[in-house]
């Protein structure tokens, strides 16, 4: 691992440049630390700091831009196919990566020496054979170009390395030794360290912006690239969803989103009251005993993994619910055809979105100032109408906000309806019936082999962006809602 | 006056003691608006108690399999003989076999079976366990070995009350006869179920013996995923909090940062997923199923947790403190690192730890980056490639099994599922401990 190395010899660097730059300022001052503007550990800082960052800086630059420009190079090795077709040229080029990439772990398993490497023919030798001893599998065939291009590239890549090296350890060496010589007395040598560590934490605070960044940009992209397939009319009012990966799909959004919000409002429909009147009795009428036992015991079901209801799902109540309502269940009736079905799914989705609203609608209504009940008591009102009259009528833009909370959670609850909802995608009205939503739609485009080529590949990203778009919609209008009533009462 | 008191007075019948028709009805409405919550509260107790008992039940069955005992006479010339051939299993196999039919007939247990038809009744992982033995004491040659070989899964589902002889009729490998033989070598102690330590430590293995199936590689995929999101997520997190709580003027920017982290708090997990697909695969061009690129999607999404946590545990270190630092002469970024988050530490790691258990029950990125449809079979090598060679995580696995057609595989999910439980368990009662250790009140 030569980059370990590099970066195991760049702290050695950093750590000699620390103890040179303290000892260096202390020097500075005749010996007595009292004359320096700062301690003279800030003075090593400075000195460690000034051999990382440009050497670091370097280091990845190079490791960005050393396979984009090697293949650059050897692209034009690649005469078989036209420079103009990029997408069968990456195919090649990546063979390429991966053939001097096995022939690397070749020699290092000591199964090759270099110089073998060099005579190795094409057409005589079985270099697939080779290459997959060590563990590296090459899907297509290995022609004398491949191997010509993977020759040049190891040795392209042997120089880079080399010189990466030597570029990087001399940027910290020079780094280190310039920061050395700026060292006197009056240097604030804290000041410059502090506004370093304030740059270090103002990019980590960027990484939440970078990860949205990112998120959108990946959306954006692939749609963009899925719509250049496929019609966006076609994606949106399609009616019909039947991928073929030989082509001919028919991708439509709308029974998708038919079975999202069909399941995500039998979800609601079990979670809300069970949820809202848990939260009323708890904070209202519960005694202190009680609450500390039932609010922890309906919280154990928000930290449960959502893949324990997804087996609840398929393996607990489907069953149970084809029993009741299947073919020779105990109601004679037979409305479900299997236990996969958006009633399954609902149910257990509901079931996990209990402690969702209970909690957010138990704060709010505690939210709601006591001299509003206590006027409400003072009129007559019993308990149960100052809830109804006076304190639900407060709470209810937070309550709606907390509902919609849910429901956003609900429309991207993927591994209950991935496992309990079934696979059809069907316009139907009937609860019993199997039902697919965007997220179970996505994880099965997306599993498996994929090359991001295909439209019914790429329509998992259209897809993603349709369910980021409308989450991100109701998040936004809750936490709104949210606001603006907390401002009320404050 | 009211219409209520107007009434009584025209009746002149009222009393203080008698309820009237009215408050009767108030007090009716009021009684069964209070049960609403009980019903509420039972009814989500209710689905916890049946969620508990779904797991415990289902679930604890996977801890113990079928064994059959056979003594195995190592004869030195058919282990010769069957480590020259081309199927070296399939030799080892007619061994295990012939010594199977010896020890019933010697049991006095009549059966009309031939040894390879006996034999159908042992897991296929049989032989493999006896060579593994074979090739591992050499010296034991020649002598006669008393093996606990893993029976089928139809055997082992058998003696667990989930196949019975009608569910036979139509099975290809074992019909009723061998459940005959099942039950008296059970009588004599020759078949037991006993607690399976391989469940947990041993690795996943193939469609068709479930009964070898166990969680330990997926186990080591998780532990390797949590190492990356512990040194990625507690050190940016912090750093992120630091700046946003104590150094961060309000500005659009800070604005702009905050109303992200708690948006994408909200984000769903699968969105996460693509996200890792896009950036770390198709750009990035990590490895696919690795455990290092798991890692980094459970990071990013793990972080808004992080950072929430450790911004409430900086909230809660009063003023006071970095106001007497600062006066004795310490600068800011000194008496944030100094007193702040050192006081601010036993909250930062209750919300990690709350943060990871929620990354390690994650599932829906990990479908996405590849970490299901394929057999954990290797235990990594080493830390680099734990990081890097494809693996499965403990959600994923369980994933796996609950697809799988074999119905014994439902058992190893319910299970794997109890394996998952206890470690998220316990990763939250050290975070309640910390809590109740270190917790400060000013």
């Amino acid at each position: 691992m030569p980059f370990l190395w590099i970066l195991i010899a760049l702290i050695i660097i950093a750590s000699v440049a620390f103890v040179l730059g303290r000892q260096r300022a202390v020097q500075s001052a005749g010996g007595d630390s009292r004359k320096l503007h700062s301690l003279p550990g800030f003075y090593g800082w400075n000195t460690a700091i000034g051999a990382m960052v440009p050497s670091i800086a370097i280091l990845a630059g190079w490791m960005i831009a050393q396979p984009i420009i090697v293949n650059m190079s050897i692209a034009p090795m690649i005469t078989s196919v036209e420079a103009s077709d990029s997408a069968t040229l990456g195919l090649v080029l990546s063979n390429v990566t991966n053939v001097s990439e096995g022939l690397d772990a070749a020699i290092a398993a000591g199964a090759i020496t270099d110089n073998e490497v060099a005579a190795l023919n094409a057409e005589t030798d079985n270099i697939k054979g080779l290459l997959s001893q060590v563990g590296k599998v090459v899907g297509s065939d290995i022609t004398p170009e491949i191997l010509d291009a993977a020759r040049a590239s190891r040795n392209m890549n042997a120089t880079g390395t080399l010189f990466k090296t030597i570029v990087v350890l001399a940027a910290a060496i020079a780094g280190g030794a310039f920061a050395l010589t700026k060292i006197r007395p009056d240097l604030w040598a804290r000041n410059q360290v502090e506004s370093f560590v304030r740059y270090v934490l103002i990019t980590a605070a960027s990484i939440a912006i970078l990860t949205t960044i990112g998120i959108v940009l990946s959306l954006i992209f692939n749609t963009v690239k899925f719509f250049g397939m496929y019609s966006a009319t076609d994606f949106f009012f399609g009616l019909n969803w039947l991928p073929r990966f030989q082509g001919e799909s028919d991708l439509g959004i709308l029974p998708l989103m038919w079975g999202t919000v069909y399941i995500s409002i039998i979800a609601l429909l079990v979670a809300v009251p069970i949820g809202l009147f848990a939260a009323i009795y708890l904070s209202e009428y519960a005694s202190k005993g009680v609450r500390a036992v039932a609010k922890p015991a309906l919280e154990v079901l928000a930290g449960i993994p959502t893949i324990v209801y997804g087996l609840f799902a398929l393996l607990t109540v489907g069953p149970l619910l084809k029993s009741a309502f299947g073919d020779g269940g105990v109601l004679g009736v037979q409305w479900m055809g299997s236990a996969d079905a958006a009633m399954t799914a609902g149910l257990v989705m509901g079931i996990m979105l209990i402690p969702f609203v209970s909690s957010l609608s138990d704060d709010i209504i505690n939210a709601v100032p006591q001299a509003m009940r206590d006027g409400s008591y003072g009129l007559g009102a019993t308990k149960s109408e100052t809830i109804k009259q006076v304190v639900l009528p407060a709470a209810l833009p937070g309550i709606v906000g907390a509902v919609l909370l849910a429901a956003s959670r609900a429309i991207g609850e993927t591994m209950i309806v991935v496992l309990g909802a079934g696979a059809a995608a069907q316009l139907s009205l009937n609860p019993f019936d199997a039902m697919t939503t965007v997220t179970t739609r996505i994880v099965a485009q997306l599993t498996g082999d994929t090359d991001f080529a295909s439209a019914t590949a790429l329509v998992a990203f259209a897809l993603g962006m349709t369910l980021f778009v409308v989450t991100l919609g109701l998040n936004i209008l809750a936490l709104y809602i949210v606001r603006k009533y907390r401002e009320q009462y404050e | 006056m009211t219409d209520a008191s107007a009434n009584n007075s025209a009746s002149g019948k009222s009393s203080l003691l008698v309820q009237d028709a009215r408050t009767r009805n108030r007090n009716a409405v009021e009684a069964r608006f209070k049960w609403y919550g009980i019903t509420a509260i039972a009814i989500g107790c209710a689905f916890l108690i049946l969620l508990v008992t779904a797991i415990a039940f289902n679930g604890s069955r996977a801890f113990r399999q079928t064994f059959v005992t056979v003594p195995v006479t190592l004869d030195a010339a058919a282990i010769e003989a069957a480590e020259a051939s081309m199927m070296k299993t399939s030799q080892y196999r007619k061994m295990i076999e012939a010594a199977l039919l010896t020890e019933v007939s010697e049991a006095n247990i009549e059966t009309d079976m031939d040894a390879g038809k006996l034999g159908d009744m042992l897991s296929s992982s049989a032989p493999a366990q006896m060579r593994d033995f074979v090739l591992a004491n050499p010296d034991r040659i020649g002598d006669t070995v008393s093996f606990d070989f893993l029976t089928s899964s139809r055997v082992d589902g058998y003696l667990k009350g989930r196949v019975t002889r009608e569910s036979l009729a139509n099975d290809k490998n074992l019909d009723a006869a061998h459940l005959d033989l099942v039950d008296q070598m059970r009588d004599i102690g020759m078949v037991e179920k006993r607690f399976n330590i391989d469940f947990i430590i041993g690795s996943d293995a193939s469609e068709e013996r479930p009964e070898q199936a166990g969680m330990g590689v997926s186990i080591l995929g998780s532990l390797f995923m949590m190492f990356v999101v512990l040194f990625l997520s507690l050190p940016i997190g912090v750093a992120a909090s630091i700046y946003l709580e104590e150094f961060a003027p309000k500005s659009r920017w800070t604005d702009l940062i905050e109303v992200n982290i708690s948006n994408l708090a909200a984000v769903p997990s699968i969105v996460f997923g693509i996200l890792g697909v896009a950036v770390f695969i198709q750009i990035g061009h990590l490895p696919k199923s690795a455990p290092l690129v798991g890692g980094l999607v459970l990071t990013l999404m793990t972080l808004p947790t992080i950072i929430i946590s450790t911004r409430a545990a900086l909230k809660a270190v009063p003023p006071s403190i970095r106001e007497a630092a600062l006066g004795v002469g310490a600068s800011k970024m000194q008496s944030v690192f100094h007193h702040v988050l050192p006081l601010a530490m036993p909250g930062i790691l209750t919300g990690t730890i709350i943060g990871l258990a929620q990354a390690l029950g994650e599932t829906a990125p990990l479908l996405l980056i590849g970490m299901v449809g394929f057999i954990a079979t290797n235990y990594p090598t080493g830390p680099i490639d734990g990081f890097l060679s494809p693996n499965s995580a403990m959600p994923a696995q369980i994933y796996e099994w609950a697809k799988r057609a074999d119905p014994a595989y439902y058992e190893r999910a319910w299970g794997g599922i109890i394996i998952l439980l206890v470690f998220l368990l316990a990763m939250n009662v050290i975070a309640v401990i910390l809590r109740r250790r270190f917790e400060r009140r000013w």
